[in-house]
């Protein structure tokens, strides 16, 4: 293909905002455990009868099986380890702190699968993977996993 | 079994803002290309159906085949649109030619990534409102943590990473469709700012704005519109699970399922000895070694070794300059298959490689590589 230079004058470009308030159901599971987060201070997980897998944060359905999980609740620990981490470096208007921050996949005692969470209270540069974890409570519910405010180091 | 053809071709130059120029502007120019090449029309005896590939968030508005249906060709006619990347339009579209439904599609694809403020903030749009979105989860930083388990299990160094960037650099000087081609050394990239540890600035592909069209025809038409069709001989692909702790982020289960599908197709046992030219959607430099071992090309967690035995280059991997130079995320795997179609028809011009005879393309959406798709291609 031809690559021409394009005529520019007179020309602008228009500022923009996607703006769509909506409303979402968070669904019976999870309704349950931010509610349980929220009032109870525990984090819930589901238990799979097929395959005994132990999910967080809990869903209806098994990916792999199918089975219903949803009567299958089990309790959690509020500690777990850090099974990988990133330092986020970068600023954005999503992200819900400043630069730098530490996004860590936690897994907490009783869980099988690991997930997501901010990790605070300890320098970027000391984060290390196996780091034992605990989980700070929101003083204000978001309705959100953030009920979590963050995890941060156990000292021994 | 029936072939289904790629008759040809037609890039837009991918810049990292193109300001000046409306998408449809961009796929008028890549359609009148395309016309130019192959003669092909519309209606009688032409293309009936379109396989466009667009998204709504790039776009800024929802149903975006909407806004480009004029200039795609797509009144008055039928057109479906691939929400998802590209390279799966082209296996949609190879499907509507083998079932018998159509025997000729034009499939064009375009993606402004310039036009949203930030493309991580639409990424963070593709999570859950309750458990990843409000941590601010992104494609950047679920990389960042899938950087960190590969590195680790394929004993990846900061080195090795820099060499990849300043290869595909190299490459992309040749390809006059590429975005970013200034030259680095290996100390530039090794000492580039950390963007999201471990992957650094100059590890992440630039943005990118672009658009690429295709011309398909079934085997008995292939022939009215190119002198030597490109065929389609695999095609697979494969959804991981949604949340990152629910994977080993350090293989690609995902990908290794969509090749395994696209080489059955095409009769490949042995991809290592049978795949001349590889175009990887390669985001971030962690993933080229990552990509080449879902593809079968590299052993399973020696990704470290492959590059000490420059495995890229033997395989003729992103002679483009690949998604790393700068492609747009809905089409980055669409600009692939054209690239390599451009290599197995011997039109690669600078970076033509020699005896190119079978070509895997790969593209993934997602977070961490979630959604894997490949394509093979033969002469």
């Amino acid at each position: 293909m031809a690559i021409r230079r394009e005529d520019t004058a007179d020309c602008f470009v228009m500022p923009g905002k996607m703006v769509l308030p909506v409303q979402y159901f968070a669904g019976r599971v999870g309704s349950k455990f931010i509610i349980s987060l929220r009032d109870d201070k525990k984090i819930l997980g589901v238990k799979c009868p097929k395959c005994d897998k132990v999910y967080a944060p809990p869903r209806e359905f098994c990916e792999k099986d199918l089975a219903k999980l949803d009567e299958n609740w089990v309790e959690l620990g509020n500690e777990g380890i850090i099974t990988n981490y990133t330092i986020v470096n970068y600023n954005d208007r999503h992200l819900p702190l400043k630069a730098p921050y530490i996004l860590a996949l936690i897994k907490v005692d009783g869980a099988d699968t690991p997930f997501a969470h901010i990790v605070s209270g300890i320098d970027p540069d000391q984060v290390t993977i196996g780091m034992r974890v605990k989980a700070v409570f929101a003083e204000k519910t978001t309705n959100t996993i953030l009920d979590i405010a963050h995890f941060v180091p156990v000292i021994d | 079994m029936k072939r289904v053809a790629i008759c040809a071709v037609a890039q837009h130059r991918i810049e990292s803002d193109i300001w000046y120029k409306r998408f449809q502007g961009m796929l008028l120019d890549v359609l009148e290309d395309l016309q130019k090449q192959t003669g092909f029309t519309f209606g009688e005896n032409g293309v009936f159906d379109i396989v466009s590939c667009s998204d709504d968030f790039f776009d800024a508005r929802t149903i975006s085949n909407n806004g480009v249906c004029d200039a795609i060709g797509g009144h008055y006619r039928g057109e479906d649109k691939m929400a998802q990347e590209g390279l799966n339009g082209i296996g949609y579209a190879m499907a509507l030619i083998l079932s018998g439904h159509d025997d000729l599609v034009y499939l064009p694809g375009h993606c402004k990534e310039s036009q949203a403020e930030s493309r991580n903030m639409n990424a963070n749009l593709a999570y859950d409102p309750f458990y990843c979105r409000c941590l601010g989860l992104d494609y950047l930083n679920a990389a960042g943590l899938q950087a960190r388990a590969y590195m680790q299990k394929a004993k990846i160094t900061e080195e090795q990473l820099a060499k990849i960037v300043v290869r595909a650099r190299q490459w992309a000087a040749r390809n006059p469709y590429a975005n970013e081609t200034k030259q680095l050394e290996i100390g530039d990239v090794m000492y580039s700012p950390m963007l999201c540890d471990p992957i650094r600035t100059l590890h992440a592909y630039p943005v990118s704005d672009g658009a690429v069209g295709l011309l398909l025809a079934s085997e008995e038409r292939a022939y009215e519109f190119t002198d030597n069709p490109v065929w389609i001989t695999g095609f697979g692909n494969c959804m991981d699970s949604y949340f990152l702790g629910d994977r080993d982020l350090s293989v690609s289960f995902a990908l290794k399922k969509a090749a395994a599908q696209a080489y059955k197709m095409a009769g490949i046992t042995s991809p290592a000895k049978k795949v001349d030219l590889v175009e990887l959607m390669d985001c971030y430099a962690y993933q080229q070694p990552m990509w080449l071992e879902g593809l079968g090309l590299c052993e399973d967690g020696q990704g470290g070794r492959f590059l000490d035995e420059n495995g890229p280059a033997r395989y003729n991997v992103n002679l483009s300059g690949g998604m790393l130079t700068g492609r747009p995320l809905m089409i980055g795997g669409l600009y692939g298959a054209a690239e390599a179609v451009l290599q197995l028809k011997g039109q690669a011009g600078e970076h033509q490689a020699s005896d190119v005879n079978c070509a895997v393309v790969h593209s993934t959406t997602g977070g961490a590589g979630q959604f894997q798709t490949v394509l093979v291609l033969e002469r």
